[in-house]
């Protein structure tokens, strides 16, 4: 493992250095990309011990590819795998054995969830695992940090001589900007497909030019765990009161005009902040620039309406998302280094006016936690949380003020996801805090009659309501380090302890 | 002053995720319940809970209110316990006339810590009670409110529940009358569907045109529709602020008769325009000065 660097500041590391060079590639004429089987690929490259594996999470939870090429690796006897997977869902509960099997013995993902989530938790892997930013594992990839032996592209729809795209096939899933990276960087590139179409492709997101092998498959997913579950407005009413306050948040700062830029989860109520905000621009007939990130209907519906100019797309959450971008010339697919890398030219999320965020607990200094639960279980990651809150001009976190019996505003996170300094304003069903950086943005609040709390009053508010819960016992050996999005750490996850 | 009471919004009293963030959607009375809402066998929890609820739950300005059970089922073991924990109005279900109402302000004599500072609102919900509605509206001293339950007496007329409300006007006109004659307010039914946001704001229209000052809420996603419809519109805050600004001139020019675009304004209209500038000053609608 390299060198590691505390974190020091959102945009306190400056890159010193040039971008890996990529291996260069050669295809003779008349040779077929081709293949039937995953064996034969891993014969042909050849994988062998120790290598990095790369994949991508455009299928989430429907995702086959994974277990596929792991049950493989472990058929020939392959061991001490680096596991480079975007993001982990419990689709992919099989690492478990690998691990214990000993066919992998790393990891590299920007969100856990589910059962892998849980064993790393517990201690499963010797070495810690690292989580980073979706723009940062772009970074990482790019800079060398993350080099990646061989890239495993699940690919929706693919030709013969390995053009990839995502809005076609019985598994299409909408953008594949995660992989962009890998797919430029990566050794070998390895697309499967269950949907193979005769050489060119209609419609190309990521080109023949780096793609080594097509390996077709009966199936590379599940369709119905590809659509994310959360992606309907809520109806849950305490949810809807802090959707309606963000929005008249956003609305008081005084971006909400034409030009204006949007980012927002899939969670029901960041999609509810939509719901409120597109009112608004309607009302206002305000055309909006753009909105980012992963998209869902609802806010095709918006770019549809014309409330947005543009949606830049690096991952769809549901069939509507991949019909629009099939179809719609506006509705344009990103990747993940044009989305949120920190270290080039310009990144989209540096172009955003304001973002929704969420958080599993946030604290005075405005620090909050997306990475671990109450009990200090891994339960998500950054993915693009702390991407989009540095670079948006106004970033709100809304959440509920408890959650369940526990206060979500704390004296201090558990782990530091997001740095407080790139948080704004948090939004509760109780009341709203703004960053004291931010004095600007507490004066147009009040400006616009809007009541503004000190954090401090909204964790003892909490407190009143809720009590002060004790401090989970943590055992000492780290099992994640968290990067942040630059490279640097910014915190660890511990083992839980058998003591809790 | 009379209470507002725009929107009144139902609380499952067993259910403590609901009883605690009830205070936070700005109704302007939380009705905590332990009728409909509360299966059998779990009255008793409930009723200790709601207790609870009205001594430690912040609701901010919202009015507490708690539904009781009917008169003939539980009342007086509800009232025994909630009573002492000070709610601002008992919700009296399926009131018939007004001897039930007499019997509950007894038991609440009984119960309560402060004389005569628990009020009353009385549920007409069947054919009897809104053929009673006159007597019962002017029984004591404690009743503020007469409101309609319209899916029960539908139930008993055999009728049917329309989106548009046909067939309990006369039960509205009922309410709203016998509610003014005794100058206590009048809330009406709740709109039932909680997705139909339009029907409900076509309903509100409806129950402000005729007179009712408030209406029951089932759902908190409601509450906004409601306050904009009962909130005085900007045309009635403006009409209402030239009238009393005519009033005021032809005062202060010594004549006894004004008027505003040729039209006499008599004492009908004054009432109405200052109930207006009222409401409006209350809800920080109209800017002070005025």
């Amino acid at each position: 493992m390299s060198e590691l660097i505390t974190f020091c500041g959102a945009f306190a590391k400056q890159p010193v250095q040039y971008r890996k060079a990529v291996r260069v590639k050669r295809m003779l004429p008349g040779i077929s990309k081709v293949e039937t089987s995953l064996e034969e690929v891993f014969n042909k490259i050849p994988i062998t011990n120790g290598m990095t594996l790369s994949f991508h999470h455009h299928l989430r939870n429907g995702d086959q590819v994974v277990n596929l090429v792991l049950a493989t690796a472990a058929k020939l006897g392959i061991r001490d795998l680096n596991i480079a997977l975007s993001s982990v869902f419990p689709v992919h509960a099989p690492l478990i054995d690998h691990v214990c099997n000993g066919v992998v013995t790393g990891l590299d993902t920007n969100y856990l969830s589910g059962p892998v989530a849980k064993a790393i938790s517990q201690g499963l892997l010797p070495q810690p695992i690292i989580m980073r930013t979706h723009g940062g594992r772009a970074r990482a990839i790019e800079c060398g940090q993350l080099p990646i032996d061989v890239a495993f592209i699940a690919a929706p729809c693919a030709d013969s001589y390995g053009n990839l795209n995502g809005v076609m096939g019985k598994n299409a899933c909408g953008s594949l900007g995660y992989a962009f990276p890998d797919a430029e960087y990566a050794d070998y590139v390895v697309a499967i497909t269950d949907c193979l179409e005769e050489y060119p492709l209609a419609q190309i997101s990521i080109s023949q030019t780096r793609v080594d092998y097509v390996v077709t498959i009966d199936s590379i997913g599940d369709a119905k765990g590809i659509v994310s579950g959360t992606t309907q407005v809520t109806k849950d009413p305490v949810g809807l009161k802090i959707a309606q306050m963000a929005a008249q948040v956003i609305q008081a700062t005084g971006l909400l005009q034409d030009g204006f830029s949007f980012q927002t989860g899939a969670g029901g109520v960041s999609l509810a902040v939509a719901h409120y905000v597109r009112k608004m621009m309607q009302a206002g007939n305000i055309t909006g620039s753009f909105a980012l990130g992963g998209i869902t209907g609802y806010m095709v519906d918006m770019l549809n309406d014309g409330c947005f100019q543009r949606l830049l797309d690096v991952q769809g959450f549901d069939m509507a998302a991949v019909r629009s971008l099939a179809a719609n010339i506006n509705h344009r697919e990103i990747g993940a280094d044009c989305y949120a890398n920190p270290f080039n030219s310009g990144c989209a999320v540096n172009q955003l006016d304001a973002v929704i965020l969420g958080a599993t607990e946030i604290d005075t200094s405005f620090n909050v936690n997306v990475t671990t639960g109450s009990d200090g279980i891994i339960m998500g990651g950054s993915g693009g949380h702390s991407d989009a809150a540095a670079g948006a001009k106004v970033t709100i976190i809304v959440t509920n003020l408890l959650r369940g019996r526990l206060p979500i505003i704390v004296e201090k996170v558990l782990t530091v996801t997001t740095p407080g300094e790139s948080v704004d304003v948090v939004v509760t069903e109780r009341g709203i805090a703004v960053n004291p950086r931010r004095s600007d943005l507490r004066q147009r609040l009040a400006d616009a009659g809007i009541t503004v709390m000190n954090i401090e009053d909204l964790k003892l508010m909490a407190e009143r309501i809720a009590g002060k819960p004790e401090q989970i016992v943590l055992a000492d050996k780290v099992v994640a380090l968290v990067e942040y999005r630059d490279g640097t750490i910014i915190d660890v996850v511990k083992q839980i302890s058998s003591a809790n | 002053m009379k209470r507002l009471r725009r929107s009144m919004l139902f609380l499952p009293g067993n259910n403590p995720g609901m009883l605690q963030n009830g205070g936070i959607f700005a109704a302007d009375s939380v009705i905590l319940d332990l009728e409909d809402a509360v299966a059998p066998q779990e009255k008793d929890a409930a009723r200790f809970l709601v207790a609870e609820a009205l001594r430690s739950i912040d609701y901010g300005n919202s009015e507490k209110v708690v539904r009781i059970n009917p008169l003939e089922t539980f009342a007086e073991r509800d009232i025994a316990v909630i009573a002492p924990s000070r709610p601002d109005v008992i919700l009296i279900p399926k009131v018939q006339c007004s001897k039930d109402i007499e019997e509950i302000s007894k038991m609440v004599s009984r119960y309560e810590l402060l004389p005569g500072s628990i009020r009353l609102i009385a549920l007409l919900e069947t054919p009897q009670g809104i053929a009673q509605a006159h007597n019962i509206a002017g029984t004591g001293k404690r009743l503020s409110a007469l409101a309609l339950g319209a899916e029960d007496y539908t139930a008993s007329l055999g009728a049917t529940r329309s989106r548009y409300g046909e067939e309990i006007f006369f039960a509205r006109m009922m309410v709203i009358n016998a509610a003014a004659a005794a100058s206590i307010q009048s809330i009406d039914t709740p709109f039932t569907d909680v997705d139909d946001i339009d029907g409900l704001q076509q309903d509100t229209v409806l129950a402000k045109k005729l007179g009712f000052k408030g209406k029951l809420v089932i759902n908190p996603r409601q509450i906004d529709v409601i306050h904009e419809v009962f909130n005085p519109s900007n045309g009635e805050i403006s009409w209402a602020v030239r009238v009393l600004e005519a009033i005021r001139q032809a005062e202060a020019e010594g004549s006894g008769v004004a008027s505003l675009q040729g039209k006499m304004i008599d004492a009908p209209i004054v009432s109405r325009a200052e109930q207006i500038v009222h409401l409006a000053r209350r809800l920080g609608l109209l800017k002070e000065g005025f």
